[in-house]
């Protein structure tokens, strides 16, 4: 059971961190900022998304369970808006 | 499973800081926004990790505080760009 | 080479190359964000000392309320380049003068200090349990050292009344303004509704976990002032008046009460800022509750600025 937990964290948090690797790429070779913004977005949420189911198993209490989750949703909320802002601001430029 | 968290860590850090020092000698001001949102979140996934590889709840609290005011900077920038750079009636 | 040294390796060169591109940068604002991004990473190395509790202030301060106020002054500022460079001689006398300040602390923290390093961690661990608490950090700053607590607090609100004298005569008392006068985009609106709730109950654990875990007063208030300051830029509500009799008595309110405290201190245990016997943890947790508000709306007003505007009739 536990090397089943193990394997678990292992896979995600390896699959997370490859995503984080694919959307920083995106972010340094994608041509213009629209674009840029996806990758920062979509692939580094998914990515930290990830990390977090990863890590799920992992933690000792619920509170530190519902503290990941939370960390997860307030990165996905803000990362939404806050790409929005940036993407109009820099139409208008 | 303490050294693989670590590594992964790692990873992400190094990660952040390829993506960071490119942009950050990139051309315009919105690109370099979007180093301080990788900045941001890379900065969570790190302290997250570490904090289940070092055993300190403590340290999920600064990824916590982290994921709250990782908009602020983006928000500062976009409402002081949304209009020409007069400044308000000051003297 | 374990795991946690690579890392802390890492870290370290990253930290000195966001420092170096901060220094270097040629405009306002790329220096800005290249020092935001560097108070991230700082964070991040407090983490790795086992210092959460520096490191929670760090993330607060610097990606929240510095972030905001170092944004504003370079949008301020404008485009402007920086103008002509010092003369080469004295920009080399000045790096010279530094790398022998650094050079020094280096020698004297490293080579010449006995080891182990003399410290008084063992004794205030040893007498954490008498204060009630569980964070050695806040029985240092509010057991062991909390004049010097009272003192910061105080030395706050002057830096705040020294920003509210940069407020030209005519519009003395008057309203601070927070970014441009253009209305907010929809989404900065609807961030600036969703986010603040959830922020305050943040802030309101980081304070009330402070007593047993790494947080604490300061940190709780500087969260709620970023939530203040990200309703103001949204303009969803307005700065009162830097004349308001509420403003004024929330920024002393804290403080205030801390002296009082204090005081009632000579009373009941003989001594000021002395807590009488058993009562100490809720005597900390008053006077942490009273100023988390005043912290909260003592930086909020810092970075809100001076007075703009006349204020309302």
């Amino acid at each position: 059971m536990s090397t089943a937990i193990a394997l678990v964290t292992v896979v995600a948090v390896s699959a997370g961190a490859i995503f984080f690797l694919a959307g920083t790429i995106g972010l340094i070779r994608f041509p213009d900022a629209p674009c840029r913004l996806h990758a920062l977005t979509k692939a580094d949420n998914l990515g930290l998304g990830l990390i977090v189911l990863g890590l799920l198993p992992q933690v000792g209490t619920l509170a530190e369970a519902l503290k990941l989750v939370c960390i997860w949703l307030l990165v996905m909320f803000s990362g939404a808006i806050v790409t929005q802002l940036i993407a109009a601001t820099s139409r208008h430029k | 499973m303490v050294d693989f968290l670590n590594a992964a860590a790692g990873m992400l850090l190094i990660t952040t800081m390829v993506g960071l020092c490119r942009m950050l000698r990139a051309p315009t001001d919105t690109d370099r926004m979007m180093t301080a949102q990788l900045a941001g979140s890379g900065g969570v996934g790190i302290l997250a990790l570490l904090a289940v590889a070092g055993e300190a709840p403590p340290v999920l609290d600064v990824a916590l505080l982290l994921a709250l005011l990782a908009a602020f900077a983006s928000v500062a920038f976009v409402s002081g760009a949304s209009t020409s750079t007069s400044p308000s009636d000051r003297p | 080479m374990t795991s946690a040294l690579a890392f802390d390796l890492a870290l370290a060169a990253l930290v000195l190359a966001i420092a170096t591109l901060t220094i270097a940068a040629r405009e306002a604002m790329s220096a800005v964000i290249s020092f935001i991004a560097y108070g991230l990473l700082l964070s991040l190395a407090w983490v790795r000392l086992r210092a959460p509790d520096v490191a929670l202030t760090e993330a607060a301060i610097g990606a929240g309320v510095t972030g905001l106020l170092l944004l504003g002054a370079a949008a301020t500022i404008g485009h402007r380049q920086a103008g002509a460079a010092p003369p080469l001689a004295l920009m080399l006398a000045a790096g010279l003068a530094c790398a022998l300040v650094a050079s020094g602390l280096a020698a004297t923290t490293l080579v010449l200090l006995p080891e182990p390093a003399p410290t008084l961690a063992p004794p205030a661990m040893a007498s954490l349990a008498t204060t009630g608490l569980g964070n050695p950090v806040t029985a240092v700053l509010f057991v062991y050292r909390a004049l010097d607590t009272l003192l910061e607090k105080v030395v706050l609100v002057l830096a705040l009344l020294g920003v509210w004298s940069l407020a030209p005569d005519r519009v003395w008392g008057g309203v601070a303004r927070l970014g441009p006068d253009a209305p907010p985009r929809a989404m900065l609106v609807f961030l600036a509704q969703l986010l603040p709730p959830v922020g305050m109950l943040i802030a309101i654990y980081m304070f009330w976990t402070g007593a047993d875990h790494p947080g604490g007063a300061f940190q709780g208030g500087a969260i709620l002032a970023a939530m203040w300051l990200i309703v103001l830029t949204a303009r969803l509500a307005d700065m009162p008046a830097t004349s308001h009799p509420g403003l004024r008595l929330l920024v002393l309110a804290g403080p205030m009460l801390f002296a009082a405290i204090g005081f009632a201190g000579w009373a009941l245990a003989d001594a000021f800022l002395a807590y009488p016997e058993g009562y100490a943890k809720p005597l900390i947790i008053l006077a942490e509750a009273g100023l988390t508000l005043s912290i909260a709306a003592t930086l909020a007003c810092l970075v809100a600025g001076p007075a703009t505007r006349t204020p309302p009739p």
